[in-house]
């Protein structure tokens, strides 16, 4: 079957603006995703017809959104394969589900001395819930290395893991490299010491297919901003073996069973971790948008990312002067470069000036613009909707863009 | 094929910041502060020598795209043999000039420094155009820490 770009364009009615006079030409996917129109119907549709709160009423509102949500949560347990809907945890992207394993399941399993593995390539959300309970408990935070291609490398990786280690947390898919890291084998390494790893996923799932059983990863982290789904809301995946003998992270209403002044006692899964009242409406959208990514098929979208990708590399090399940052042999669809002494910053102006959107930055990864002496990099990312029409435009825009700057 | 950004990348902007001025390391300096700018990561070290209320000399190193590179560029020779007083009345005309708090640009004021009145019209730039300007703030204020723009 060939991929029906045509229809999903049409789907995604931003994709129809007009930036600056100039079709709108959308490279900045790994920030954020666009919407379908299917996400937007469905939260009109519940502020329009169903709205309550959850969890709550008894009245017909709050049954309806209470079902939507849930049915929300049921979708989103196929689409990554979890056993149970009681390991989806909705939070409010991947950042809060990592500060929230750090400051539950680290606070009561990490101490004074123990290590914790991360890598070269990971995003800050990655690096600083970790450096904070470092502070906390005096455990040490280790870095596994990569290697100048953005690869992770295996061995130093497999050396660090020691009686020592107690945790693992490890990216996906770099944000900032593209680099889609062997997730199977950086699972079994520690595994076979009882180390428990996390991915964070943010990356990775909106462009590939993820089955956290077959990966067994113990927690896998999302945002649903980049799924093409909301703000405002995103997944914490956890073994509900784990997660029943984490503590809470907040306390409030709906994560309660009983409370009286002198104790209180806990809800069950999932919602001992969802204090308070949840993005109902984002919810609810994220279950639309794994609806819409289930019509195409999740290998249908990253074959076709990959040809951009592979397109892009090509026709990006041809650009004299243009280095490519970031270049694993396992990527995803980022193309992350700089262009000599002209700043990443002014590229990144003079292509919007064409319609074009990418990211101009250090993308939440200074340690890695560090690793590779640059200050930012200009950075387009493909996203479904995207084509190859769209990445020539984007290298006919660098080309002139460098001829201006002479 | 960039008509909109015209008013932006003047041809003084390309030249300073492909011969950005007082590029150098200055020894003995009497006032040093590094700007930074966390969230493009644009960074710089602004040096002043200075002879009682008088800045006798100024100087930077640093990494930044065009806009900031010829902010710092340009500030560095206008503000030469300027009293402190002055420079900072400067920083005032420019900091209203780039937000467009003063629609009128006061040509006789900011002299040189016109060619930045372009960055009011896009403001995801006008931190580049301002970092120089917030630190060369601090050096006279005689902050020793480095300065952000967040």
């Amino acid at each position: 079957m060939t991929y029906p770009i045509e229809q999903i364009r049409a789907d995604f009615p931003i994709l129809n603006e007009k930036i600056r006079n100039k079709p709108l030409v959308y490279l900045d996917n790994a920030a954020s995703c666009q919407k379908p129109q299917a996400v937007i119907d469905s939260m009109v549709k519940l502020y329009s017809h169903d709205y309550a709160n959850v969890h709550r009423g008894v009245h017909t509102l709050s049954v309806r959104s209470t079902d939507q949500m849930e049915s929300a949560r049921h979708k989103i347990k196929t689409f990554i394969n979890a056993a149970s809907d009681k390991e989806i945890i909705f939070v409010r992207g991947a950042t809060e589900a990592v500060n929230l394993i750090a400051q539950t399941y680290g606070r009561a399993n990490i101490h004074a001395g123990d290590e914790i593995i991360i890598t070269a390539m990971e995003h800050h959300s990655n690096i600083v819930p970790w450096q904070m309970l470092c502070e906390q408990t005096g455990a040490i935070l280790k870095v596994a290395p990569m290697n100048l291609a953005g690869e992770l490398l295996m061995d130093e990786f497999e050396q660090l893991l020691s009686t020592k280690t107690k945790f693992v947390a490890v990216v996906h898919t770099s944000n900032a490299l593209g680099t889609l890291n062997p997730v199977e084998k950086i699972i079994k390494l520690p595994h076979a010491k009882n180390i428990p790893v996390m991915l964070d996923g943010a990356q990775a799932i909106p462009h590939t297919a993820v089955d956290v059983q077959k990966l067994d990863c113990d927690f896998y982290v999302f945002s649903g901003h980049k799924l093409y789904g909301p703000s405002g809301v995103g997944v914490l995946y956890g073994k509900q073996a784990l997660l029943e003998a984490m503590p809470p992270y907040q306390g409030g209403g709906d994560m309660i069973r009983t409370v009286s002044f002198e104790k209180s006692t806990y809800a069950g899964l999932p919602y001992k971790f969802e204090a308070g009242t949840p993005a109902i409406a984002e919810i609810i959208g994220l279950g639309a948008a794994v609806d819409y990514l289930n019509t195409i098929g999740m290998q249908a979208i990253a074959d076709h990312e990959a040809s951009l990708l592979a397109y892009a590399t090509q026709q990006a090399q041809q650009i004299d002067g243009l280095k490519i940052i970031g270049e694993a042999k396992e990527k995803g669809a980022i193309l992350s470069f700089t262009l000599g002494r002209i700043h990443p910053h002014d590229i990144g102006t003079m292509l919007d000036s064409l319609g074009i959107a990418i990211r101009a930055g250090h993308h939440c990864a200074m340690p890695v613009m560090e690793f590779y002496q640059v200050p930012a990099t200009a950075r387009a990312s493909f996203a479904m909707y995207n084509t190859k029409a769209e990445i020539d435009v984007l290298i006919s825009g660098i080309q002139n863009l460098i001829e201006m700057f002479g | 094929m960039f008509e909109d950004l015209r008013e932006l990348y003047q041809e003084v902007i390309f030249d300073h910041n492909r011969n950005p001025r007082n590029f150098h390391v200055m020894e003995n300096a009497d006032r040093q502060v590094d700007g930074f700018n966390p969230l493009c990561g644009d960074k710089l070290t602004l040096f002043l020598k200075l002879d009682g209320d008088i800045i006798t000399d100024a100087s930077f190193q640093g990494n930044g795209c065009a806009i900031s590179t010829a902010s710092v560029s340009l500030m560095t020779d206008i503000i030469k043999g300027k009293t402190q007083a002055q420079a900072e009345e400067l920083f005032t005309v420019f900091h209203e000039m780039t937000t467009g708090k003063e629609e009128h640009i006061n040509l006789e004021a900011v002299g040189k420094l016109a060619v930045l009145a372009g960055v009011r019209e896009f403001p995801a730039r006008v931190k580049c155009a301002t970092l120089a300007w917030h630190t060369l703030d601090a050096a006279l204020k005689n902050q020793q820490q480095a300065v952000s723009t967040e």
